[in-house]
This record gives structure tokens, sequence and C-alpha cells, in this order.
């Protein structure tokens, strides 16, 4: 699959915390999962107009999914693709279980205050959605579903949801292939229903890299993907060349 | 097994103080008070009713799926779903359900993902969307909290069956309603509802028909 030997740029954020910026159209973001177990909460904003969001419906609706995993696109909700999903070696990754808060984050695991534990405090993943929004005058309107990276909750055919333990394992990642010039805001702190009793949510590595010639011809066996693509492309005043 | 929850409703609509019939494809919106009773009636069977719910006094907190789904660790509502907001708070819970299931992940149809959907040439058809929007632009009430697009999340599509498989695929199933069958709920602060009533003409759930709806509101002491 893709290897990042077009490496741009490289940071760890640490298990909890919080980190947005734009990834350019022609790039990708891969993820990585250092430890096994982590949780990249993450939405998805058009740059030049942050009105256009990753739109969870349109996004599974479009690809008849519940799960997103290599081979599907983040759509928006203006008929645009984001991002192809050009590589998952876990297999599944969360569209519908939102973001810890911090009710939650206190109920589940007690408090940590700045106080006494600084940088190992605990903290939510909507706290951190919020910080960062907020970096870009968005807020609490802008948070809609979000993307779970690296976690798997699956459903019985009476709806009832199953979080899946040791989904991603220590090295696991995810390279979303942008094909817009897009603002991803993210989130390391625990998924919601991550059953695990004690606050340690994992570290996840970000690489952004070059994305290679044909990469995202992985997510256009499904044709509602090639006609987000043509809308893309129409952004961009242009056909060619886009997709790499 | 799908465990729907089918409860009939003992309020009396001769004392309802609401009864209004919504026509098809056209957007609704109402506020209604905490301890009423607000029940949409699919009159014909097997339309979509398109529905969001936000606070009455502050647009910020508005219904949230992710929420909804957590509260209750199900994907799909019947009686007793408690229907939550994106301050974790309870906005209404579903007291009767002549159906049994309603969808939580399929949200609204757009101009733009018709595009997607069936074809480039689709953008000029009527949408949802276009539905809240045209009731964003027009309706006091949602001028008053000052809300916009930026406001509108996914919503719930209630008479639509949309099942997930437990190896994650997203079936638009045969819809499991039929004319007359309805879903009531206790509003549990005041909300503005904010319906379209799916004008969606490229999807068979509907069978290519969308159908007029009945909206009624009844008063804590009405019955």
């Amino acid at each position: 699959m893709n290897q990042p030997n077009t490496l741009i740029w490289k940071q760890t954020i640490p298990g909890g915390c919080h980190w947005s910026g734009i990834i350019r159209r022609g790039t990708t973001l891969r993820m990585t999962d250092v430890d096994g177990g982590a949780n990249a909460a993450v939405l998805l904003f058009n740059q030049e107009e942050k009105l256009e969001r990753y739109n969870m419906a349109d996004t599974l609706k479009s690809q008849h999914t519940f799960r997103l995993t290599k081979g599907h696109a983040c759509h928006s909700d203006m008929g645009r693709i984001f991002c192809c999903i050009t590589a998952d070696t876990a297999g599944w990754n969360d569209t519908v279980c939102g973001l810890s808060d911090a009710d939650l984050t206190q109920q589940k695991y007690g408090t940590a205050r700045y106080q006494e534990h600084r940088n190992q405090m605990f903290r939510s993943g909507l706290d951190g959605m919020l910080i960062e929004l907020g970096k870009w005058g968005l807020d609490m309107r802008d948070i809609t579903s979000n993307i779970n990276f690296f976690s798997k909750v699956t459903t019985d055919a009476s709806g009832e949801l199953t979080f899946q333990a040791g989904n991603s394992k220590a090295g696991d990642y995810v390279d979303l292939s942008f094909v817009m010039n897009t603002l991803v805001v993210l989130s390391t702190a625990p998924h919601p229903l991550d059953p695990k009793t004690s606050y340690q949510p994992g570290a996840v590595n970000l690489e952004v890299f070059d994305t290679p010639p044909e990469a995202i011809t992985e997510c256009l066996h499904i044709s509602e993907n090639t006609r987000a693509l043509k809308n893309t492309q129409h952004f961009y005043c242009g056909g060619k060349n886009e997709s790499a | 097994m799908n465990q729907p929850k089918l409860i009939e409703s003992q309020l009396d609509p001769r004392h309802a103080i609401i009864d209004e019939i919504c026509a098809a494809g056209e957007p609704w919106v109402k506020v209604v008070k905490q301890g009423q009773t607000f029940r949409i009636v699919d009159l014909e069977g097997n339309q979509a009713v398109d529905t969001l719910f936000f606070n009455a006094h502050n647009a910020l907190e508005r219904y949230s799926v992710t929420d909804t789904i957590r509260a209750q660790n199900k994907l799909y509502l019947t009686t007793d779903s408690k229907l939550c907001s994106n301050f974790g708070k309870v906005m209404l819970t579903i007291v009767a359900d002549t159906c049994g299931r309603h969808d939580t992940l399929g949200g609204a149809c757009a101009a733009e993902s018709n595009t997607v959907r069936y074809a480039l040439e689709k953008y000029p058809m009527h949408s949802c969307r276009d539905n809240f929007l045209h009731a964003l632009a027009h309706d006091s009430t949602c001028h008053q909290l000052h809300m916009s697009k930026r406001d509108l999340p996914n919503n719930i599509n209630f008479f639509m069956n949309v099942p997930v498989t437990e190896e994650g695929r997203l079936e638009f199933d045969d819809g499991i309603s039929a004319p007359g069958k309805y879903v009531e709920m206790r509003a549990e602060m005041d909300v503005l509802v904010l319906i379209s009533n799916c004008p969606q003409l490229n999807n068979p759930c509907n069978a290519y028909n969308p159908t007029p709806i009945q909206l009624l509101v009844w008063d804590q002491r009405s019955n």
C-alpha cells in the first residue's frame, strides 16, 4: 500500500489530547495507533467554506455502510468527498457513537485535575473538539456525528450496540487521502463506549505525505463516490489530475 | 429479531389543541411545550418524516443522533426511546408507537446528496434540506432563534426502516409502516419541531409517492 516516502511532516498526539490543522488535497494523512486501543475522533470541514462539513448520514447512505474502512470515502453535506480511505489495517471505524463529554469522563474515570495531574489530567472528547473548533471560529453548532477511527462498534438485529475491544493493535494505521483542502479536527480521548475503567487513552501518530498516484481509485468502485468526486472536481474548477 | 414496542395511545384526537395536515413534500414548524404530547400520523403509509428538535429557547441545544444512540445503546427508535440533545438532556420520550421502528441514520435528502446517490442531473429536484432551509427563511420562531444551515444536524426519519447488519452493511428495506400508523412523544422541555415531509421521488422506500401526514398536539390535561 501507500508508503510515506514523501513525508511532509509528522507529529505525535498523546492520548486524551486534541489537534487541528489543514490537510491539502493531493496529500495523505496517516494516523497510526501507537500502542493499540487508541481512538481518534475526527470532524472534517471545507477550509474555504466551513459550513460544508463531514456528514455521517450522506457518507453512510451513499455507500450503504455503517462502518468505514479502506475503499470508502468521507462525504460532505454538499455532495463532495473530503478524503478517500486508502488504507486501514484494523478494518473498522465507528461512525455513530459520538464523543465522550465531561460528565461521562467523570462518571467513568473519576476526576484528575490539572492542579494535581498537570498534563495527565482527564480530558473529554467534546471539550477537546470545542477547543480546536474555537481556533477556527467554530463552536458547538459545528459539531455533528464524528468518525471514531480505530474503534469498532457492531449492532445486532435489534439495534443493540457492542463495543468490540481489541479492534486496533499497536502499529495499525488508517490513510486518509484528501481530495479537498480540509480542516481536520481531532481528539484522542477515549471512545465513549470503551468499557475500560481506567483513563488510559492511546497516542496517535500523524504523518502527512504526497498521495501516491492512483491511490484514490481504491474508492471509485462505488459509483456514488465517482459522482461525488466529479462534484469535487467542479468545485476546484477542473477535472484533470484532481485525484492525485 | 427486531423488538418493536407496539403501544397504542389513549389520547383522543377530538381533544387535541393542534390537529393539522402537512401535505406531501412540505415543511412544518411548531413549538411543543414541556408536558405536551405530540403525534405524527403516517396517513397513507411508508412516508418518511424527516424531523429535527431544538430547545425552543436556545437553538444551540438540538437533537443529537450520537447522544440519542448512546443513551439507549440502540440504533433504532420505538416506545420508551429517549430523544436526547447535544447537551445530553432528554428532549422528548416516545410514549406510543404503532409502527415499531424509526431510523436514526439515513439523514435528510438534499439537492447535493441526490446528485451523489442517483445522478448529477437530479440536482433541481425538491428535497428535505430545501424544506428545512425554506422553513428557516420564513418561520418567525426560527428567526428569533437566529437559526441557519449551521444548526441543521442529522435528523430522525420517522417511519423509515434502515437496518444495519452485524457485518456493518446499511440496508434500505421496505417500510414496515402502513396507513394510519403513528408515533407519539411527550416533550420533556419546550421544543421547536422542524419537519420536512420528505419529497424524495428517487427512492423505492416510499413507492416513489410522497404522501401527507397528520400532526397533533395535546395539552397535559386534555384527556
